[in-house]
């Protein structure tokens, strides 16, 4: 073995969701120097976002607890939030790599004391919660945020109500005249692992998903069980904030489908199972009702599965759904063609999910530069010089990211021991 | 260490305003925690470098009153050779605690309760004395060393394409190799296959499996040792110096060691009465499809039906889906169709299970004319009619039965075995369960125990990685997948779950990654995962020992063994630093240099027990640093309050805690204790797996000291709490508290 002490590059690792911050701590804890970009303000990704894990139903804050430990207790890793990497050049083993940073417009001064949220006044959409709810325009991203500290919003940085925030901070930690940074770094090797996004839902035609306020996303979903989401955990109607009694799951929203994503995005049946037992656990009362073409709960998660049928609350119906209109009291009128019996039907229901697949982020934005192939979908492949890792490469639970970073870890330190 | 202590206050955040700085630094100057010295923001540059002065004029101890421990953690880390004690006045002091305006007739503007003012002072001065109890019994961490050289070889078990794959890759990032495998050749059950399903876009033509290129490249490489024929007869030691012996005589030493075993077929034996098994012999496994595929038997087919999940996802066989048969019998039904494109081929099935952008091999199939029936739960029956085979199944789309007719041979998708024995943990038994019963548990969970071993550990705990479900060796396999219970011993491939081939590639170059990162931490003394970096380790006094085996047989992790009169020997290198044998010692002789019995127990001796008519009980709160810690900090930071009575003490895991803290406490006039822990049972969260559920069987011991001390079984609480439950928090505090105030009334031992 090599002294890993002595790999004189570090190696850059883009995206700080499940798979990046996986690969960033499993190279750091065998020796390596680390770069870890991220786009957000915060580590974490979209598991942060989560409200539970399928298949435990456990809470995805405690999984990221430990790692934010790990990094803590790591003095190989150097983070930079609000980031991006704007140009990779060169070769395995000698990337220069050119990370953009956004000013966040707070050093690193600030306590955490929120005096800054105290006296700013405006707000904007939270991000946190899919715009579903305001927050004022400094924030403390969400509850766990690391690094633990506050972001002011560009849209008030240069008025009256940043410098509210300035006034009010005690420790000289608001700087307005923040302007980020751009910085080079020598990197042995780079692990794109900038995740994915939500696919938009307000592509399905049939579906006028901006015109239904009772038809949400699953990732929404997500946040309106969550106890720091906008409804404090409660499963609301957003159009008058009632609990649903009816609640209806449309899989392969936009997955499958050779006009949107042709692929399967393999977690939504399981995110939708499990946002069965979120209604079934706090609504005893209502029912769900899951349309899918097949139920994919793979290996072990099929027991799950097994477990989420058993519940007489939760129905399944085989059918694509093919329009959704509006009925009375905000209600949602599904129709569509139970492939079982042949029957058309249409059903109402009080709250429509729709699983909606994930869109790699490099089928978004390719990596801007170095040598990567990619698939139709945008999906990078193991023939690339940077190297892919997680929702990049395939549409992949959280285990999958974990084995795909801590495997790109090994890829990235192969190329800095060369 | 000789210990320099100095203590450094800070007024940030609110802090200057809310607590008396002066008479805390008094409190501070009799624990024994230095002189004190203010700032406004001590985690400011100038507040920092008041402290590092300090350090360069002599200070090696260094106690901060400030923040939670969890934050400006670079701030506050002053180098290897400072020992630092933060105190969490923000969080567990200001922030949780309420003091509300004062009221009554001589009120002046903006004056506030005394009493609640009183009570978070007090608060405040009793986690300073509880700290300097704490400093007086830590040390700076000495890491621990193997006596002899470090082995960093790799031993990779199994000879497939995750083992194969586990070697190539450790190799290619510098490491030596010994890769064993017990059958004559390498290539498992890859190298038995024909082709390899659709890897590349645009995910239509089936591939070569590559197996050879792979077999000659790993023989090639010099830092590669291949035994083939041979299986591991023993293994001793521990991670940085396994010593291994193989049955062809073989002997070496291994830093740490990947299980690629792989998985075996579902018994067709075991499909008679469902699927005509051993009727026919044109009704073959997928396996032995591949396997005619492979000697290009396929000619003269002209009507071919594959069912799946032939034993998988069914309770009464595997109940889990085997996740790899979907894409082989697409795959299978593609060899058919590109022998004979005019072949009727039926795949039924009750799913069609392909994820990702396999999808597009599922299109593909359908394109070349593969049909696809949807079955209902029940299976097909498969009878031999002139010859040829005759499959009848429900049709879930037409919502009919139908008959696919003259078929030459039918095809069972059966399902992956891991490769791996069943190992059952002996249950913890509940005080209250009688002996005889409890021994009877433990015999059923040892008779459900598979008397066989891959890698023969010799380990007081048993020769196999532990196993929870399905004889799969993990223990958190949402977050955590590598993780097996057996330290610098990892799982890859479909040993650990059934994966697809792509997916095991993939796993076991994680699993390379996890083996050379487990040399690493061993060649610096530290921890691996969860507490990775942590550089203590457990010391056990031995000349006290009493040889109750408590220690050996609670270690989550197999950590300890035991010589021929029952004396712990421990493996340090094994060994993840939760505790739990610290907790489960009655002889109080194992600690770590900054956590030990005597240190918890002085810690809450420490704290200040006001008389009995003051009315102001104590509850020592020992909180799970890894979940419920946190959850302290979120909930605090969002607002909430909860009575000003009780001290939080974490501790590394639950499984750590030692009863005779509870008796500590509660003999030193402390009112009430609380627990709070992780989840347990079968979807636990504890990160050393039984810690919760540890503390929560031995606190069904508490009873009989409780009564002991004539005191009431209320005293003492087990709570479970998530990183999520902050609301639960002030709850389960406030209701405790009230309890012992209003119910049972203040501990009878104050004041002795």
């Amino acid at each position: 073995m090599t002294d890993q002490d002595q790999a004189s590059r570090p190696i850059v690792v883009v995206g700080g969701g499940m798979s990046g911050l996986t690969a960033a701590l499993e190279a750091a804890e065998a020796g390596q120097e680390v770069v870890l970009v991220e786009k957000n303000p915060y580590l974490g990704g979209r598991v942060a976002q989560l409200n539970q894990y399928f298949p435990k139903l456990c809470p995805p804050y405690c999984g990221l607890e430990i790692n934010f430990r790990r990094i803590r207790a790591n003095e190989l890793i150097t983070i930079y939030t609000l980031a991006e990497v704007t140009s990779v050049q060169g070769a395995a083993g000698d990337y220069q790599v050119t990370i953009k940073q956004s000013p966040r417009y707070v050093n690193d001064k600030c306590t955490a004391c929120g005096k800054c949220s105290e006296a700013v006044e405006a707000t904007i959409p939270n991000p946190f919660n899919y715009g579903m709810d305001q927050i004022k325009a400094a924030y403390l991203p969400h509850d766990l945020a690391f690094p633990q500290q506050y972001v002011i919003d560009p849209s008030i940085a240069a008025g009256q109500e940043g410098k509210k925030a300035a006034e009010a901070c005690p420790y000289g930690a608001v700087d307005l005249d923040d302007q980020g940074q751009e910085l080079t770094v020598q990197a042995a090797a780079v692990v794109w692992a900038a995740g994915w996004t939500p696919y938009d839902a307000s592509k399905l035609e049939t579906y006028d998903f901006d015109q239904h306020p009772n038809l949400v996303s699953n990732v929404q979903m997500e946040r309106l069980a969550a106890f720091n989401g906008p409804t404090g955990g409660k499963i609301l109607r957003p159009s008058d904030g009632q609990a649903p009694s009816k609640v209806a799951f449309i899989q392969c929203a936009g997955s499958r489908d050779e006009n949107h994503l042709a692929f399967c995005s393999t977690v939504c049946c399981l995110a939708s199972l499990k946002q069965c037992t979120y209604v079934r656990e706090q609504l005893p009362e209502a029912t769900a009702t899951v349309y899918f073409i097949d139920i994919r709960a793979m290996d072990r998660y099929e027991d799950f599965y097994s477990k989420v049928k058993q519940d007489e609350g939760v129905k399944f119906v085989k059918s694509k759904i093919a329009r959704i209109e509006a009925g009375e009291n905000g209600n949602l009128i599904l129709e569509g063609e139970n492939t079982a019996t042949g029957e058309k039907f249409k059903a109402e229901h009080d709250l429509v999910v729709l699983a909606t697949g994930m869109q790699p982020n490099t089928d978004l934005a390719k990596v801007p530069g170095g040598e990567v192939v990619y698939d139709d979908y945008g999906f990078m492949q193991a023939a690339s010089g940077v190297i892919g890792a997680g929702c990049v490469k395939s549409a992949s639970n959280v285990a999958t990211c974990v084995q795909e970073g801590t495997a790109a870890a090994l890829k990235a330190i192969q190329a800095a021991r060369r | 260490m000789d210990k320099n202590i100095a203590s450094y206050l800070c007024k940030g955040c609110g802090l200057g305003e809310a607590l008396d700085f002066e008479s805390l630094a008094e409190v501070i100057d009799e624990a024994g925690l230095g002189e004190t010295k203010e700032h406004e923001a001590l985690c400011s540059p100038e507040g920092l470098e008041l402290i590092k002065a300090d350090i360069a004029g002599g200070v090696n101890t260094v106690c901060i009153g400030a923040c939670s421990s969890r934050v400006k953690t670079d701030e506050f880390n002053f180098g290897r050779e400072v020992l630092v004690e933060r105190i969490s006045l923000r969080e567990q002091v200001l922030y949780c605690t309420e003091v509300p305006p004062a009221e009554g007739d001589d009120v002046e503007e903006g004056q506030l309760d005394a009493e609640a003012l009183e009570n978070r002072q007090m608060l405040a001065e009793d986690y300073f004395r509880m700290a300097g109890a704490k400093v007086a019994a830590s040390e700076l961490p000495e890491p621990f060393q193997l006596e002899e050289e470090m082995a960093t070889d790799i031993m990779v078990v199994g000879g497939g394409i995750a083992g194969m794959t586990a070697a190539k890759e450790a190799a290619a990032a510098g490491s030596r190799v010994i890769l064993v495998e017990k059958e004559a050749q390498l290539g498992g059950f890859l190298g038995k296959m024909a082709k390899l399903s659709p890897q590349k876009p645009p995910y239509a033509e089936l591939e070569d499996t590559g197996v050879a290129e792979l077999v000659a490249e790993l023989e090639a490489d010099d830092q590669v040792t291949i035994y083939t024929g041979v299986t591991v007869d023993k293994t001793e030691g521990a991670p940085g110096n396994f010593d291994v012996t193989l049955s062809g005589g073989q002997s070496f030493r291994a830093g740490a060691i990947i299980q690629a075993t792989g998985w075996i077929p579902y018994d067709p034996e075991n499909l008679k009465e469902d699927l005509a098994w051993g009727t026919s012999d044109k009704i073959i496994t997928n396996v032995m499809m591949e396997e005619k595929a492979k000697s290009g038997d396929l000619a003269g087919l002209d009507a071919v039906a594959f069912i799946q999940c032939a034993g998988s996802r069914d309770e009464n066989h595997l109940p889990y889906c085997s996740a790899f048969c979907c894409l082989a019998s697409i795959k299978q039904a593609i060899y058919v169709k590109e022998q004979n494109p005019e072949a009727a081929v039926f795949v039924v099935y009750k799913d069609v299970r392909t994820t990702g952008q396999t999808e597009d091999v599922y299109r593909a199939a359908q394109r070349a004319g593969v049909v696809f029936i949807r079955r209902d739960e029940d299976y097909p029956s498969i009878t031999e009619e002139g010859g040829k085979l005759v499959v009848e199944t429900t049709d879930m789309l037409i919502n009919d039965t139908v008959r696919l007719e003259e078929l030459d041979l039918v095809v069972l998708a059966t399902g992956m075995v891991p490769n791996n024995p069943r190992v059952v943990d002996p249950p913890l038994i509940p005080f209250e369960v009688p002996e005889e019963e409890g021994k009877k548990m433990i015999a059923e969970a040892k008779a459900q125990c598979e008397d066989w071993s891959v890698l023969n550990l010799q380990y007081r705990q048993g020769p196999n990685l532990p196993t929870i479900k399905y004889k799969m060796p993990d223990s958190h396999f949402v977050c955590f997948p590598y993780e097996t219970r057996r330290t610098g011993i990892y799982s890859a491939g479909c040993v650990r779950r059934p994966m697809r081939v792509g997916q095991v590639v993939e796993d076991a170059t994680g699993a390379a990654l996890k083996a050379i990162q487990a040399i690493y931490a061993t060649s610096k003394g530290r921890a691996v995962h969860p507490r990775s970096g942590d550089e203590t380790f457990p010391e056990f006094q031995m000349t006290r020992c009493t040889q109750c085996k408590r220690c050996t047989e609670e270690c989550p992790f197999g950590a300890i063994n035991e010589d021929a009169d029952a004396n712990p020997l421990p493996n340090p290198t094994r060994c993840r630093r939760c505790g739990v044998c610290m907790g489960a010692c009655p002889e109080r002789i194992i600690s770590f240099k900054n956590y030990s019995v005597g240190q918890i127990g002085d810690m809450i001796k420490g704290m200040d027990i006001p008389d009995e008519d003051e009315e102001k009980p104590r509850v020592a709160v020992l909180v799970c640093e890894n979940d419920a810690l946190p959850a302290i900090d979120m909930a605090a930071r969002q607002g909430a309050k909860w009575s000003p009575f009780v001290r939080f003490i974490p501790v590394r895991c639950l499984g750590s805690v030692n009863l005779v803290w509870i008796a500590d406490a509660l003999s030193a006039g402390v009112d009430g204790v609380i627990l709070f822990g992780c989840r347990r049972g079968e979807d636990y969260q504890c990160h050393f797996v039984r810690g919760s559920e540890l503390a929560n069987v031995r606190m069904s011991k508490i009873a009989e000291t409780l009564q002991r001390l004539a005191l009431e079984e209320e005293r003492v609480l087990v709570e479970e709490i998530s990183i999520n439950d902050l609301e639960k928090i002030p709850t389960v505090i406030n209701d405790f508290v009230e309890t012992i105030v209003d119910d049972i009334g203040m501990n009878p031992f104050k004041g002795f």
